[in-house]
């Protein structure tokens, strides 16, 4: 799960970790208050507040350039900010579409001596947490690894032990510093490690890390995910999470515990078991379709998850075709038909269906949908009804 | 013989008492596995299907039973603590099925399982079965038929898939193990292959991976230096959108780490037969192995 920049620093700030002075609205009555707490000659950075990234080099579908605006003082954040609240914000993130801006954040502008990377995410090649570290801050991370590895600095910690002070320290001299600012920057990386696993996060990056004139070391961007399987555990984080920041379809998917993703295409997937439903996608590709989502209905999805799946897959208007696969171990065949052919009846099912059975009760199944009297193609292996998918949809 | 599990296997499922530790271990007795304890806290004394023994604890098990492999069906946020509870007990082989244990959970398993000598299957597994004579987990056993084909995989659905081509054919499979599709597991493709790699009954391998993580490279590496056994893959998740986790926690391409071509090369690389389609993994099979 992921969050907004305000909410990681808000919750940074509570782990105790140093970030810039910071206030939000979240409408243009609360601008003026947001702002009265900056001094009449303070810098301000104004920033849109969406999850995609790309957000500086972004265009505003109403014409206004960038999402984020270094200004020198209150008052001129107040007219970006009105340019940017309530309006669309287009990245290389975002797609075309966009994401509306439901939140402006205003920062103090911070005077920036150097620049640092500092990242604490899990290994899975040790299954361990590591704390990775650059001099090379501000700038794609994936590119420094790739042309100077060397200038970066991989610390992994052992799960039971939790972070070390020497290791805070290993970090702190490979970023070069001394004096009071090693000390800020050893107290700043323990407490983010104490932040990253006492709330599960799979993912705590700032990018940039800065050291200011003056010395002092804070985090000037704060990116967190949270483990999704962790959340029963953090009833206070789920409530950050931001609804109008994901697809309709995958929101609404998530009610019915249906594990659905969105894609381009126009060929729909119902499929159960997250290996099979990517393969499915596969073999649509394979024949010369496109998937339209990725769809698990899961080992023991009942009449009711399948008829909501249906509602969601037809209720994207790209759809041309659907493909059900169900390998059926511990979900019955027969379970499966009687489910599709209740919820195609319901929905008034004007797209083509191929259905593809297999495994416990497949006769039974293959015989409520042949008595069905429903327009429905069935099919024996997944090749062949991959092949007579992509048919159908291209017609 | 088979790797890990065969009809000697003395089986304790943790979780017994739950729908779904019940509903599949009445499956997996009924497939003449030979279940021998089940562990539910506070239930001890009881006794499952009025011929199972219920403990409270594993050691129980252990001590009055010899049970000598586990089974765990415990839910997400009690399933690490069921598994450190197994490895106290020194159960070598602990299977866990159980879907979403927190990523933080894991790490701190792992830690405590290399210190220990357990080997885990799973989680977020559908488990392992040697056909005829021991199903521990959720596959459907009709499906099986005991033979010579080892195959190994991070997702249940996509194995049924394989193993039924391969019984559709007329052959069958030495051991099938369900490694789960999460980030951190507690044993790796590699393992499974060096397990088979060692098995006399074993002849041929089918590995069956997905998007995510490098453990599909690193059984392709081995395999080209120590397995003369033919082998097989398929990798699931070519179309995948890249930052975008594909149901299993496991299945994500991160920062260009993890992709299905990269996968596919190291496997090609090593000389294995790629499945180009989820439909043709017995065939890639039959190109390099006359059974």
């Amino acid at each position: 799960m992921n969050i907004h920049e305000y909410q990681a620093k808000q919750l940074f700030e509570e782990a105790g970790v140093t970030v810039p002075k910071g206030t939000v609205a979240q409408s243009k009555d609360q601008f003026e208050s947001a702002l009265s707490s900056f001094p009449a000659d303070q810098s301000v950075v104004v920033k849109a507040q969406i999850h995609a990234g790309g957000r500086g080099k972004g265009t505003f579908t109403n014409g206004f350039k960038g999402g984020v605006h270094v200004v020198s003082s209150p008052s001129e954040a107040l007219s970006k900010a009105e340019n940017m609240l309530g309006n669309v914000l287009v990245t290389k993130q975002t797609g075309d579409e966009g994401k509306e801006v439901g939140t402006v954040y205003f920062t103090e502008a911070s005077d920036i001596d150097k620049e640092f990377y500092l990242a604490i995410l899990m290994d899975r090649a040790t299954s361990k947490p590591v704390v990775i570290a650059s001099t090379e801050g501000g700038v794609d991370i994936e590119e420094v690894a790739e042309k100077t590895p060397e200038k970066i600095t991989k610390i992994l910690i052992d799960p039971a032990l939790g972070i070390r002070p020497y290791q805070c320290r290993q970090v702190a001299f490979s970023l070069g510093l001394s004096g009071d600012s090693f000390k800020q920057c050893v107290k700043l990386v323990s407490k983010l490690y104490d932040f990253f696993w006492s709330k599960d996060c799979s993912q705590v990056e700032v990018n940039p890390l800065v050291l200011t004139p003056t010395g002092d070391v804070l985090a000037l961007d704060a990116k967190v995910n949270f483990d999704s399987n962790a959340l029963f555990r953090h009833p206070d984080i789920v409530e950050l999470r931001d609804l109008s920041e994901e697809d309709p379809k995958e929101v609404e998917a998530s009610k019915f515990d249906l594990n659905y993703i969105a894609l381009d295409g126009n060929v729909a997937c119902m499929v159960n078991g997250a290996g099979l439903a990517m393969a499915t996608m596969d073999i649509i590709k394979h024949y010369g379709g496109s998937p339209a989502n990725f769809l698990d209905v899961g080992g023991g999805a009942n009449e009711e998850q399948v008829e909501n799946a249906f509602r969601i897959l037809v209720s994207d208007d790209a759809v041309k075709a659907i493909l059900v696969n169900i390998f059926g171990g511990i979900m019955k065949c027969d379970v499966i038909a009687t489910g599709i052919v209740n919820a195609a009846r319901k929905l008034e099912m004007k797209v083509p269906l191929v259905v593809r059975l297999e495994g416990t009760n497949v006769e039974q199944g293959k015989k409520i949908l042949a008595d069905s009297g429903l327009a429905l193609e069935p099919a024996d292996s997944l090749a062949e009804a991959a092949e007579k998918i992509v048919k159908l949809a291209a017609q | 013989m088979s790797v890990l599990v065969n009809k000697d296997t003395r089986l304790v499922v943790q979780g017994i008492t739950g729908s779904a530790g019940s509903f599949h271990t009445i499956q997996c007795m009924e497939y003449g596995t030979n279940v021998v304890a089940g562990v539910t806290p506070g239930k001890g004394g009881q006794k499952f299907q009025d011929s199972v023994p219920v403990f409270d604890t594993v050691q129980d098990a252990v001590d009055k039973e010899g049970a000598n492999v586990a089974a765990i069906y415990v839910p997400p946020p009690f399933a690490a603590d069921s598994i450190l509870e197994a490895i106290d007990a020194e159960i070598p082989l602990v299977i866990a099925i159980t879907e979403g244990i927190p990523v933080k959970d894991m790490a701190e398993v792992k830690a405590r399982l290399a210190n220990s000598n357990t080997r885990l299957i799973g989680p977020n597994c559908p488990g392992i079965i040697t056909p005829g004579e021991c199903k521990i987990g959720i596959m459907p056993g009709y499906i099986h038929k005991p033979g010579k084909v080892g195959i190994v995989s991070r997702s249940g659905t996509l194995t049924y898939e394989a193993v039924w081509q391969i019984t559709s054919a007329g052959h069958g499979q030495s051991t099938c193990i369900g490694i789960g599709g999460d980030p951190i597991n507690g044993t790796s493709h590699l393992d499974a292959v060096k397990l088979f790699n060692e098995d006399p009954q074993t002849e041929a391998i089918i590995l069956i991976g997905e998007i995510g993580g490098t453990a599909e490279e690193e059984a392709a590496a081995f395999i080209k230096n120590h397995v003369d056994k033919p082998c097989a893959a398929f990798i699931a998740g070519r179309t995948a959108p890249p930052g975008r986790r594909m149901g299993h926690a496991g299945a994500i391409v991160s920062g260009g780490k993890g992709t299905a071509e990269a996968k596919v090369e190291a496997l090609l690389d090593a000389g294995i037969s790629v499945a180009e389609t989820p439909s043709h993994m017995a065939e890639a099979l039959f190109k390099v192995w006359k059974p």
